[in-house]
Formats: C-alpha cells, structure tokens, sequence
C-alpha cells in the first residue's frame, strides 16, 4: 500500500531539518546568546569537521560501501605530517608526503574492496587497525599526541583562522559540500556512484567501470580525512592519535544516516548530509550553553536519532522491493 | 723484564683483582645492602598503564625500567592503548601469570578494583600510578589530587574571588567523569569553592581527556561568558584545547587558563607562549622514581600488600615566571627507553 501523500512527503530528510528547526527556534527563545552572531559561527566551527568527515564518506555510502578506516586516516596521516615539520622537513613537502600517505592507504582499502571484493565494512576496519598500528610502530615516534612546532608557520591558519569573518573551517566545510556535490551530480564516476549503489550486477552489465570508480570513491574518502585531521589539529595545536580509537567515527555515521542516506547505498545528496550535521550542531552547542554533562548528552543525541530513525520507518514502511536491497 | 714475564705479570694482577670482587661485593662496611639486594635480584616488574603511549606513562615506565634492570630485575610492559577491557584482560593473565611486582594505572575508580585485590591476594605486589583506584594496595604514587583541587581552587580565589577587579566567573573542564585525576581533583575544587558566594560556576563540562572536546565546549562558554575569569582544566593533554579557545577568541590576557600536568616540553613550550597562565607541574620523571622507591620499600617488607602507603608526589605552580628555570623533560628520551 502506498502511503498517503502528505506521509511521503515527510521524507526522514524533513522530519530531521523540522527537529533542527524547532530545537534552534526553542533555542533562540529560551537560551540567552544563542542567537548572537559569533555563537553561530562556533556552532557551525564545531561541526565543520565532522561534516566533511561525512561529505567524504556520503560518497562511499552511495556506493554501497562505508569507510571505517576514516579516522585512523585522519590521525596518523597529519601526526606524521606534523612530525615531519617539527623534524625539519620543509612545510609544503610534509603536507604532501601526508596527504600523499591518505591517499595511499585509501588507495589500498579500495582496491581490497573493489578488486579483492572483502566486504568494506571488514576491509575498512582491518585497515583502520593496520593504518593506526604502522603508523604508531613506524611513523610517530614519541608520544601518542604531536604537537605543532612553530615552524608550521602559515598552515596553523587552516584550524585558527578567519576569512572574511568567517572561520576557515566553516569554509572549508562549504568548500568540500560544493565539490563533492558537483561531483556527484555533474561528473560521470559520480552519476555512476548511484547506479554502483543502487545495483552493482546490473552497472557492470551496462558496462560501467565499477572497479576504479570504487576506488575512486575511497580516495575521495582519504582526502577528506586528511582534511578534516588538518583542521582539528591546527585547531588545538596538536594531533590525538588516540581519537583513532575513539567512536567519533560513529558520529560520522550518524550524521550520514540521520540525514537520510540509505545505508543500502544508492540514494542521498549532499543536503542530507549537511540537514544531519546541522542538528548535530544546534543540539550540542545548545546543550553546552545549557551546561548539560556530556555523558547526558551523548543519551539525548542517541535518543533523537532513534526518533528519526523510528518516524521515518512509520510514515515510509518498508515494502517487499526496498526490503530486497543488500546489507551493508 | 721479558716480554713473557711482563704478560705474566699482568695477568697475575688481573687474577689478583678478580679474586678480590667477591669480597667487594659483600660489602662488610654496609651489612644491610646486601639483603635489600637480594630482595630484587631475579624479580619481574610487569607494567601495565593505560597506555604506553603518553608521555606521563613513558616517563614513569622509563625510569623504572631503567632501575630495575640495573638491580638484575626482569621488566615487561604491555599496552592496552586506551582500551579498557584489554587492560582488565591484561591484569589477568598477570594475575595467572604471577609477577612479582604489577606497576598500573587505573582508567578510572573501580574496572580494576577486584583484581588489584586478587593480585594483592596471590602475593603480587601493586603499585598504582597517577589514579587511586577504590582499593589500597601496596602503594598509590601521584599527586595528592583532592589537596591539588583545593590548591586550585584557593588559585581561582585570589585570581577572580571577592576582592578582584572581575566578573567573579569561572569554568570547570572536568576529563573522564570517574577517572581519578578528574574526580579527585573537582573534589577537592568542589570542598573549597561550595561556601563561596563570591565565586560563581558557570559550566562544569567533562571533556574526555579530549583536546577538540575541550576546545568546543571552551568556545560555546566564552560566547556565553566572554568575561570569564579563568578556566580550571583537570589535565594539560586536554587543556591544550581549552587554552587554544581561549587564545583563538583573543581573551588570553583576561582570561586565565589553569591546570596540571607531569611537567613535559610541551607544556613549558605552552606555558611560554601564553596558552596556560598556571600549570601545576607534578613532574612525572619524579613520580617514576617515586614508583621505584614504592617497589623497593614493598618488596624488602615482605611485598604482596604487607605494607600501605600513599606515596604523594610533589607538585608545584608553574609560571611564565618561573618556567625557564624548571627542567622540563623530553618524551621523546622516555619513549626510546621503554621502547
């Protein structure tokens, strides 16, 4: 049975940006310097890297797959950047030899996908203990937290700066949402991201390059993990190696899914996932002005994506095709 | 002399002082050395922190290391790198295993309360680093962390207290909820500031031992409160996000940003550069001999809990006024040590 019209108009998409909507409106109200223009920029800062965390694995989740290895990326990929720098090795090389290490072991993890065909959620976690492991025997050398020597000169601007008034961070975000959009809807691996997602037998049938494109896919993934770890770590002036172990990659995952993205793959947008981070950011930047525990937090969080999650599965019932879709 | 007689010579010397090192090493003028060695020589210290890859658990691990081989001690080291679970899987099969001295860290008050007990029970002895545990055993070494929160908070007192020029406002950044440094501490914080009209809390937010947590938290509250007074931080690791907020937002100089810390590079390079204003530094080199001493004190009475004692390490305020004159170490030496 197919349900009414104004029910499937309520899109999970929706029922998250009225939540998002009614939190900031009750905010506004009720918080006092909530609505202050500098709050706004710190909520939308505190969120920047969580978003192009999730830009970066909306593509792979597209695919049907999802990148577990993205924050053990993040870490050692920029430790060792940083490492680098305060060793002597000049800026700009550092940050290539970095960047060119995420896209490395990004690299590997798609063609353990693509080609060695080992489910990604297997695949990515094995890489996530290998690239945190390599990187904390080999790479880093002293403690688990580098922390930025002065001679990281302009690059600090990246986590501190200002543009325009606007934190860089902020921009970035911005910056990363507009390039994986148009990736997705103007080029052709990115069109071919829904078909691989939606049926991966009948893309290769038609003859699209299914392999490279997931590869492709994993990189982006890799990039956007080099990024986002650039941006915490000139923020605080050091890179965490421990956040590997952390369940921030479970806050990825939430943002992605609370927005609407089928973790069956082939369907969500960009929008999608900047709706989820969003109410990300009014939740908790709301609840620490309300100096809620962070403990505490973590429950309201959890119980919100429920609801979402429960609303959507009510209003927009799982029939026999979409119940035919693959596992993740 | 020929030649053959003047190696005859020399070797007849050598023989001469080899036979004279056992007589050495009994030591006659010293009658108590040589029972205090025998109670290490052959001993194992088996190391289990938290992680080994911090700085104030490489420094401690280090120094030990380093004391125990000289006495003819056995030293393994294992590395639950930040997992509990692993760690309560590693302390049991210590536990199996039977070490004769268990040197640990607890994650927080109570995951490895009953088997500290147990190893105390199988005559193993333990001794604590850095966060006291529910139970006693043979030793807790670290800072006397409730006197440390009263030490801060009669900081934030004069810094921001009735008398002061100033909003009267102050943040707490707390690290793990239960973790000792953190509970200890806002205890002690809790004592001195609760009868205080003058003082007024504004937030109290646990961090996580989390630098990027701090800094968030740290932001939100300076957009509520940008006549904060200062910010008590439960632990420099985490601070460095606290004190990059308050930098970021241009209010380093009316804002004061004060914690604590084993006193590395890192946090003098910090304290030079305006991110903290005070660090109460607890030197974590000197802990690590602290630790030694504790094993030696338990294992010449007997070991296995027979003897329990709080080994409180001195701490002391660091200043952008006093900090070129502490000796701030360097991980990297530590690390290489324990590796």
């Amino acid at each position: 049975m197919k349900p009414l019209g104004w029910r499937a108009a309520l899109t999970q998409e929706r029922i998250v940006f009225f939540i998002t909507l009614a939190l900031f409106a009750v905010f506004a109200v009720t918080l006092n310097g909530f609505l202050a223009g500098n709050n706004l920029l710190a909520l939308l800062r505190s969120v920047a890297v969580l978003g192009i965390l999730g830009f970066g694995m909306l593509v792979v989740v597209l695919g049907r797959g999802i990148d577990l290895s993205m924050i053990a990326t993040m870490a050692i990929s920029v430790a060792w950047t940083i490492q680098l720098v305060a060793t002597g090795t000049e800026l700009g090389l550092a940050l290539a030899i970095g960047f060119g290490f995420a896209l490395a072991m990004s690299f590997i993890t798609g063609v353990l996908v693509a080609y060695a065909e080992i489910p990604a959620i297997f695949a990515t976690l094995a890489m996530a203990s290998f690239i945190y492991g390599f990187g904390r025997a080999n790479l880093i050398t002293g403690t688990d937290v580098v922390y930025l020597p002065a001679s990281f000169g302009w690059a600090t601007h990246i986590g501190q700066g200002r543009l325009w008034g606007i934190p860089i961070p902020v921009l970035l975000a911005a910056l990363f949402a507009l390039l994986v959009w148009a990736f997705l809807k103007f080029s052709k691996h990115g069109f071919n991201t829904y078909n691989i997602g939606d049926n991966i037998m009948a893309a290769r049938v038609t003859g699209i390059a299914v392999r490279p494109t997931i590869v492709l896919q994993y990189m982006l993934s890799g990039s956007a993990a080099f990024v986002a770890g650039l941006i915490t770590a000139t923020a605080v002036q050091s890179m965490n190696t421990r956040i590997a172990n952390s369940n921030m990659i479970y806050d990825v995952i939430l943002i992605v899914v609370l927005g609407g993205v089928s973790l069956s793959g082939g369907r969500g947008t960009v929008r999608n996932v900047i709706v989820g981070t969003l109410l990300i950011g009014v939740l908790v930047n709301g609840m620490t002005i309300m100096d809620i525990q962070y403990t505490i937090q973590n429950v309201i969080k959890s119980v919100i994506l429920l609801m979402a999650i429960i609303a959507d599965s009510v209003l927009n019932p799982r029939d026999e095709q979409t119940g035919q879709q693959g596992d993740i | 002399m020929k030649l053959s007689n003047c190696i005859k010579a020399v070797a007849l010397a050598a023989l001469g002082s080899v036979a004279a090192l056992p007589a050495a090493a009994q030591d006659p003028s010293d009658p108590f050395r040589g029972p205090a060695l025998s109670t290490l020589e052959g001993k194992w210290v088996a190391y289990l922190p938290i992680s080994a890859g911090f700085d104030l658990a490489q420094a401690w691990g280090g120094v030990v290391k380093e004391e125990a081989e000289k006495y003819g001690m056995r030293f393994t080291i294992q590395d639950p790198n930040w997992v509990t679970d692993a760690m309560s899987q590693g302390m049991t099969s210590l536990i199996a295993e039977g070490p004769d001295v268990i040197v640990t860290q607890n994650p927080d008050t109570q995951s490895l309360a009953r088997l500290l007990m147990q190893a105390n029970r199988k005559g193993i002895t333990v001794i604590q680093m850095n966060m006291q545990g529910a139970v006693q055993t043979d030793a807790y070494v670290g800072p006397d962390y409730v006197g440390l929160g009263r030490q801060i908070a009669n900081l934030a007192i004069e810094k921001c207290g009735a008398g002061t020029d100033t909003s009267h406002k102050i943040s707490i950044v707390q690290g793990v909820l239960t973790g000792g440094v953190s509970y200890f501490q806002v205890q002690g914080i809790m004592e001195v500031l609760k009868d205080r009209d003058d003082i007024q809390i504004v937030s109290s937010q646990a961090a996580d031992w989390d630098a990027s947590k701090a800094r968030a938290i740290t932001e939100t509250v300076l957009q509520q409160h940008p006549d904060l007074c200062a910010i008590l931080d439960m632990w420099d690791g985490q601070a460095i996000g606290t004190g990059a907020a308050v930098k970021q937002a241009g209010l380093a100089d009316s804002v004061s940003v004060i914690t604590s810390g084993g006193g590395a590079k890192s946090t003098c390079d910090l304290i030079r550069d305006d991110t903290f204003d005070v660090v109460y530094n607890y030197d974590a080199p000197g802990m690590g001999r602290d630790a030694w001493t504790a094993i030696m004190i338990s294992l010449q009475n007997g070991g296995g809990g027979k003897t329990k004692t709080q080994i409180f390490s001195p701490a002391w305020p660091m200043t952008k006024e006093n900090v070129d004159k502490a000796s701030c170490w360097d991980p990297e030496i530590y690390a290489k040590r324990l590796r």
